[in-house]
């Protein structure tokens, strides 16, 4: 018989299967604007399992690390990629290189892999949290399948997004959290690599008229 | 006034200014007397350093020994030469219509704060404020490999930003598992990523947790050093970006991701059975030394060989710091600053070049020394010295490394013989034609900016012959920290 888990671990599990949830919704979804909503569903998730976490063992930094994932994963960012969205006039669906089962049935697999690897290492940790380490290392994985089937720029950036949305998950859950310092620096980047990118669309738009990737393939070793 | 402070301050402070004034026609010489101050505040910390050893800066938060300040001299040196050269290329793409009045102020503010988050990166000792120097110096080089809006380099920018950050991310999780090492032995405090602190209590960090964290410390910073098979981002980001950029990215930014990984290593050898580390280095970097070698041969642009030629260089690099020891330690160490100084040498002669004859493509690159001698001189001596001809600094580091490789591990020996063999094929050939013969290269009205080439080629000669003994012994300090 395994001991009871307390109310707050489980609500911790509850949100990061969540999160993991999501990361495989956005893996089946094809409608941009759907896929930035999933997004923000899964800052929040975050942002949830970071304040349950900071409850249950009154860290103060794990409350601020909350509140800059409601406001950078769930406002700030969101609302950036709606507005891009709406501004180049992104219609229609997510074009995938794979078909979607297909990439779901590489996601179970990759599920498998992050569990396996994180066994050992979160057998180790001693926080309420240790057992999302694996879910966390799941969600970064599936965050890159998600990058590497999609053919939209706009779209791989919310899977590299999602990648810093697991690798969050992973600080909360093995440690309570990176000092605050670093985390203020990791927020300030994604938030400027965000604004940047911004940019950068409209040059990659102006330039081929439209965010379709396979342009931008011409740059090989022949 | 403390000289580390001026040294992170000018190139932030000069970087915002230039937002604003970056239009004017005297901004190009406020971004060289910027790295100018950068750089004598640089020399400032150096002979600080040097006579009173390590210090702190801003608390703990900032850590500069021997190691790390031998390397923000050489990268305050090299900015300050690129700012130089950048001056006349600029104002020649300016007049051929490449670049508008407002991206050139975008070139001379994200230079600054690209020097700056190197020099931070650099000096500080919180491993968490490295990622973010690191990742911050990605961002500010991103619009800068997109500067000409070609479809060529938006392309290349796009590749540098996607790979860069996946594999940042990498670095970020081996950060997280490195804390996570750590906060059992130092407690959940701001303390338990500083590096200071994270080295007296190496031998007491979980080996499970810590071997897989440095597999991603490595993967990812890696990814920026232009490790095979992470390294598609380099030739292209190096190729279509603007020639200074390329210079700083080869010199600085390379030297910079290494040396991220070696302070890693540092830690990892202290908890990890002897060689695992080193092991993992040996590899990748042997990896990197062959792909890079064979990929040289089929090049046909200029600015993408040279970038692989880098490549071949930062495996040459991460395999001589893989054998470790002090002898491998120094030798990885001189080979940093050859590369580094040579490299930066031949990228400004190649920006002219390619001015000249207003093509990348080697082919139709022909007969430099006539048209002006000193940029044919300058490309072919470069050529000659990162090739590893004697007597030119590259000759001894290549020459300490291959010799320790023979003692310690004798059936690397043949595989580094046959990868620098081949690199010297390709590129010789190439040079001597782009060099030499009837010329395909027309004057232009601004003179280039020939002395930074040749102050670095003299050092790199000056080294070869002759190191002084001080230079010497900030080595071995410096060699002996890395075990």
């Amino acid at each position: 018989m395994t001991p009871s888990i307390p109310l707050s671990a489980q609500l911790i599990n509850l949100f990061a299967a969540v999160i993991l949830l999501l990361a495989f919704a956005m893996l089946a979804q094809r409608r941009m604007h759907s896929l930035v909503n999933l997004f923000a569903l899964q800052g929040l998730a975050l942002c949830l399992a970071t304040l349950v976490a900071a409850v249950t063992t009154g860290q103060v930094h794990l409350y601020f690390s909350a509140g800059l994932t409601l406001l950078l994963k769930v406002v700030a960012l969101p609302w950036i990629l709606y507005r891009l969205v709406r501004q180049l006039n992104i219609k229609g669906d997510v074009e995938a290189l794979i078909n979607i089962p297909t990439t779901m049935l590489v996601g179970i697999g990759l599920v498998m892999v992050a569990f396996n690897v994180a066994l050992p290492i979160s057998e180790l940790s001693h926080t309420i949290t240790r057992g999302t380490l694996g879910i966390a290392l799941a969600v970064i994985m599936l965050a890159f399948l998600m990058m590497i089937t999609r053919q939209k720029a706009i779209s791989q950036v919310v899977g590299f997004l999602s990648m810093e949305n697991g690798l969050f998950l992973a600080a909360t859950s093995a440690t309570y959290g990176m000092p605050m310092v670093v985390e203020l620096g990791i927020a300030l980047d994604v938030l400027v690599g965000m604004i940047i990118l911004g940019v950068f669309f409209f040059q990659i738009r102006d330039q081929f008229d439209s965010l379709d990737i396979r342009h931008m393939e011409k740059l090989k070793d022949s | 006034m403390d000289f580390f402070v001026l040294m992170l301050a000018i190139p932030l402070v000069s970087g915002a200014l230039l937002t604003i004034v970056g239009e004017r026609d005297w901004a190009p010489n406020l971004n060289v007397v910027a790295s100018l101050g950068t750089f004598l505040a640089a020399v400032g910390l150096t002979g600080e350093i040097v006579a009173n050893g390590p210090r702190f800066a801003f608390g703990e938060q900032f850590f500069i020994d021997s190691l790390n300040v031998f390397f923000v001299a050489l990268t305050a040196f090299v900015g300050l030469t690129t700012s130089i050269f950048s001056g006349p290329y600029m104002k020649i793409e300016r007049d051929r219509g490449r670049l508008t009045k407002p991206r050139l102020r975008l070139y001379k503010s994200m230079y600054q704060l690209f020097m700056f988050t190197m020099l931070a990166a650099l000096t500080t000792n919180n491993l968490g404020i490295l990622w973010v120097a690191m990742e911050a110096a990605t961002l500010t080089t991103v619009l800068l490999v997109s500067l000409y809006r070609t479809p060529a380099s938006l392309e290349a920018a796009w590749k540098y930003f996607i790979l860069c950050g996946v594999g940042i991310a990498q670095a970020l999780f081996g950060t997280v598992l490195l804390y996570f090492a750590a906060e059992r032995v130092l407690g959940a405090t701001g303390n338990a990523l500083l590096w200071t602190h994270l080295v007296d209590v190496k031998s007491q960090l979980e080996p499970t947790i810590m071997a897989l964290s440095f597999i991603f410390l490595l993967v990812g910073y890696g990814t920026k050093v232009g490790l095979a098979p992470l390294h598609n981002w380099l030739p292209d980001a190096h190729a279509e970006g603007p020639t200074p950029v390329s210079a700083v990215l080869s010199g600085l930014l390379l030297n910079v991701a290494l040396y991220a990984i070696l302070r890693c290593k540092v830690l990892a050898d202290g908890a990890l059975p002897e060689g695992y580390a080193g092991n993992l280095m040996i590899g990748f970097g042997l990896f990197t030394l062959l792909v890079a070698a064979f990929f040289l041969s089929r090049q046909k642009d200029v600015k993408r060989m040279f970038a692989y030629s880098s490549i071949e260089h930062m495996g040459l690099i991460t395999f001589a710091f893989g054998m470790g020891g002090p002898v491998a330690n120094f030798a990885g160490l001189l080979h940093m600053t050859m590369h580094s100084l040579t490299k930066s040498a031949i990228f400004f002669a190649v920006g002219h070049a390619t001015q000249k004859t207003e093509t990348q493509l080697m082919e139709n690159i022909r007969g430099l020394i006539k048209i002006n001698p000193l940029i044919g001189w300058g490309l072919m001596l470069g050529t000659l010295a990162i090739l590893g001809m004697p007597p030119f600094g590259v000759f001894a580091s290549e020459f300490m490394i291959l010799t320790h490789a023979m003692k310690h591990y004798p059936w690397a020996t043949p595989i580094l013989l046959l990868a620098l063999g081949v690199a010297f094929a390709s590129i010789f050939g190439k040079v001597q034609a782009m060099v030499f013969g009837e010329t395909t290269a027309r004057r232009l009205p601004h003179a280039p900016a020939i002395m930074p080439v040749f102050l670095h080629l003299g050092i790199v000669l000056m080294l070869g012959l002759y190191i002084p003994p001080y230079l010497t012994r900030w080595f071995h300090e410096a060699s002996r920290m890395l075990g």
